[in-house]
């Protein structure tokens, strides 16, 4: 059996759209990233872990990963809420809301970055209330996180949107008359019907802040061993003509961010398996 | 468990879905909502259901002379069936059919084994054994109608209402699971209240049906009451094929009924109430004449379009195969027709 086996289908261009797209996905996407690993290529495999493992890289990769797990985990759940908010209730100024949620995707992010850092620094609208009560924000791994669940949220409400719109409200009505009490509802009925979507939102949203640069920079306040972030460190190494090193970092960041990518794909088939109906 | 349901009102903005209703469902009969799209039967099953409100300041709906008109829908005991089924997709056959009895408080819940052996014979009564652990996307539509329906039943409740059970599903099936309905209401004789659009549907399986057209009861009555006296013509008109023919324009002699037809009234008339034969000429005039425009002779019945001159009225007549054949008609011939039997209502109403 030959792996392209073809179906007659009426629509023509089997052949040149999927040529097409090797093709453009090749040159956007493949060209680019085998750069990262020819580079990286050229180093021996001391000089490769030398770079890839000292204590400074390997607290930014904590930090990158779990800020960006907990900003998207966080997005997950009040992303579910405002795309819920949005989808299921008719008030005034709702096209307003719902514009709003797209304006991390537009801003600059190191335009958000610097509005973040005013608001929470020491002088800043909400830092001056925090600071003494001991919440620091700016210049710590709190802010890292504020930062990137800013940058997170579009992806989670904009992927649940269409899918809770088109939920059958017959589903909630079966399991209400069925004796279901509200929570019941939610987390046998709805919550089920929904996972496979909120986990294409986490996953985007989690990519997104794994790779987010601009806005982090500002509110991070940098501090080597604390709150400096990979992609930081992916441009240190640039300033200082350490290419190699650069990308050597750019390498692990990929591997692993592909191999949780995929192993998120795969959850998010096994949980569709049954919605053909 | 008898339904009672009265003086129940509900708009939505402008529009009035149902205008002040009043309805008993007698205990253990199989009853038929019956109407055109719009005419409000499914909005009234909601609002029996508990998943409607009735507008605030309306009547009340009882069951078995209790008042249930503010009993939220989960404690109403009532099964309601989907048209398009909403089985739960990421559960198999058995979780859902168990979903009623798993959400109960554990106080109130029987134990597993029990939830299980009460499945199963839910499975058997509606003939889906052995297919507990399959999804719903694997069944066909008959079959997850059926789940639809076990799912309902597991919860034990007093009365079973049905959204346009069969309207998703192809004719043939169908036609299979109304006639797998009745015998299935004979087994356990729950009261049950279904909504239809289809006449002939209604008519085969129902013990009582009621029609109904814009927010109003039309008529209630046992299929062969509704079929054989309509109430108005809307009932007529609606439960099966007819001829609407002005009474001035035929001879009286051809009109048995009521006197009041002599008046420009309208004489209603089903297809195959109307005897037809050949055109003797210089026999008499034994009814009236018209020209055969058209014959279908497809079907278990044969059709003929008949068209009657001083008026151009058309008519359309059924009869039985071996009738056509016996008259042996040719296209444009003229042929004398008799009405076996008419209906006739007073103007007062519009239809």
């Amino acid at each position: 059996m030959s792996l392209l086996r073809k179906e007659h289908s009426v629509l023509p261009g089997f052949g040149l759209s999927l040529g097409f797209t090797l093709a453009y996905l090749g040159l956007i996407v493949l060209v680019p990233l085998s750069a990262a690993f020819l580079k990286t290529a050229g180093m021996s495999w001391a000089e490769f872990v030398a770079a890839v493992a000292s204590p400074r890289v390997m607290a930014a990769y904590r930090l990158s990963f779990f800020a960006s797990l907990a900003a998207a985990s966080v997005n997950a759940f009040f992303g579910l809420i405002v795309a819920w908010v949005l989808v299921r209730y008719a008030f005034p100024g709702k096209r307003i809301l719902d514009a709003l949620v797209d304006l991390p995707f537009a801003l600059p992010t190191a335009v958000a970055g610097i509005a973040l850092t005013a608001i929470y620094a020491k002088n800043g609208w909400l830092g001056q209330w925090l600071e003494p009560h001991g919440v620091k924000i700016a210049f710590t791994e709190i802010g890292v996180f504020v930062a990137l669940t800013f940058i997170g949220l579009p992806f989670v409400v904009r992927t649940l949107q269409p899918v809770l719109e088109e939920l059958q409200p017959e589903l909630e009505e079966a399991a209400a008359s069925l004796g279901a009490n509200r929570w019941q509802t939610i987390s046998r009925v709805l919550l089920p019907e929904l996972f496979p979507a909120l986990l294409t939102g986490f996953a985007l949203s989690f990519a997104r802040a794994l790779g987010e640069y601009g806005s982090v920079v500002f509110i991070s306040g940098n501090m080597p061993m604390r709150t400096e972030i990979v992609p930081l460190l992916i441009i240190t190494k640039l300033e200082q003509y350490d290419y190699r090193g650069a990308t050597a970092i750019a390498v692990v960041m990929l591997t692993a961010s592909f191999g949780l990518l995929l192993l998120i794909n795969l959850i998010q088939k096994w949980s569709r398996r049954h919605h053909r109906v | 468990m008898s339904i009672h349901v009265s003086n129940i009102r509900k708009s939505f903005g402008a529009f009035t879905a149902l205008g002040g209703i009043d309805l008993n469902v007698p205990a253990g009969k199989l009853v038929a909502l019956l109407g055109p799209s719009g005419s409000g039967k499914t909005t009234l099953l909601r609002i029996i259901a508990g998943l409607d409100e009735p507008d605030i300041g309306s009547g009340r709906i009882a069951f078995h002379g209790e008042d249930v008109t503010r009993v939220p829908a989960g404690k109403r005991k009532v099964g309601f069936v989907f048209q398009h089924y909403a089985l739960f997709r990421h559960m198999t056959v058995f979780e859902n059919i168990a979903f009623g009895l798993n959400v109960r408080p554990r106080r109130d819940r029987p134990p597993a084994s029990d939830i299980a052996d009460r499945v199963h014979r839910l499975l058997k009564l509606v003939q889906l054994e052995g297919l507990d652990a399959r999804f719903p996307s694997q069944l066909s539509g008959g079959q997850r109608q059926r789940v639809a329906l076990a799912r309902a039943l597991a919860v034990e409740p007093k009365v079973l209402l049905l959204d346009e059970p069969f309207g998703a599903l192809d004719a043939k099936v169908r036609k299979e699971l109304r006639r797998w309905l009745r015998r299935f209401h004979e087994e356990i004789h729950l009261t049950t209240l279904f909504v239809t659009h289809d006449q002939e549907e209604a008519l085969e399986i129902a013990d009582e049906v009621v029609i109904m057209n814009q927010a109003k009861i039309e008529q209630v009555g046992t299929p062969q009451e509704v079929y054989d006296r309509p109430a108005t013509p809307f009932v007529y008109q609606f439960l099966g094929n007819v001829n609407v023919l002005r009474a001035s324009a035929l001879a009286p002699a051809v009109t048995p009924g009521a006197p009041a037809l002599m008046r420009d009234g309208q004489i209603y008339v089903r297809p195959h109430d109307i005897a037809i034969s050949r055109h003797v000429p210089g026999a008499g005039a034994a009814g009236f004449f018209a020209e055969v425009r058209a014959i279908h002779a497809a079907g278990p019945q044969a059709r003929l379009s008949l068209e009657h001159m001083p008026g151009r009225e058309r008519i359309e007549v059924e009869l039985s195969r071996s009738e056509l054949v016996g008259l042996d008609l040719k296209l444009h011939e003229q042929v004398s027709l008799r009405l076996r039997r008419t209906h006739a209502f007073s103007d007062d109403y519009a239809i």
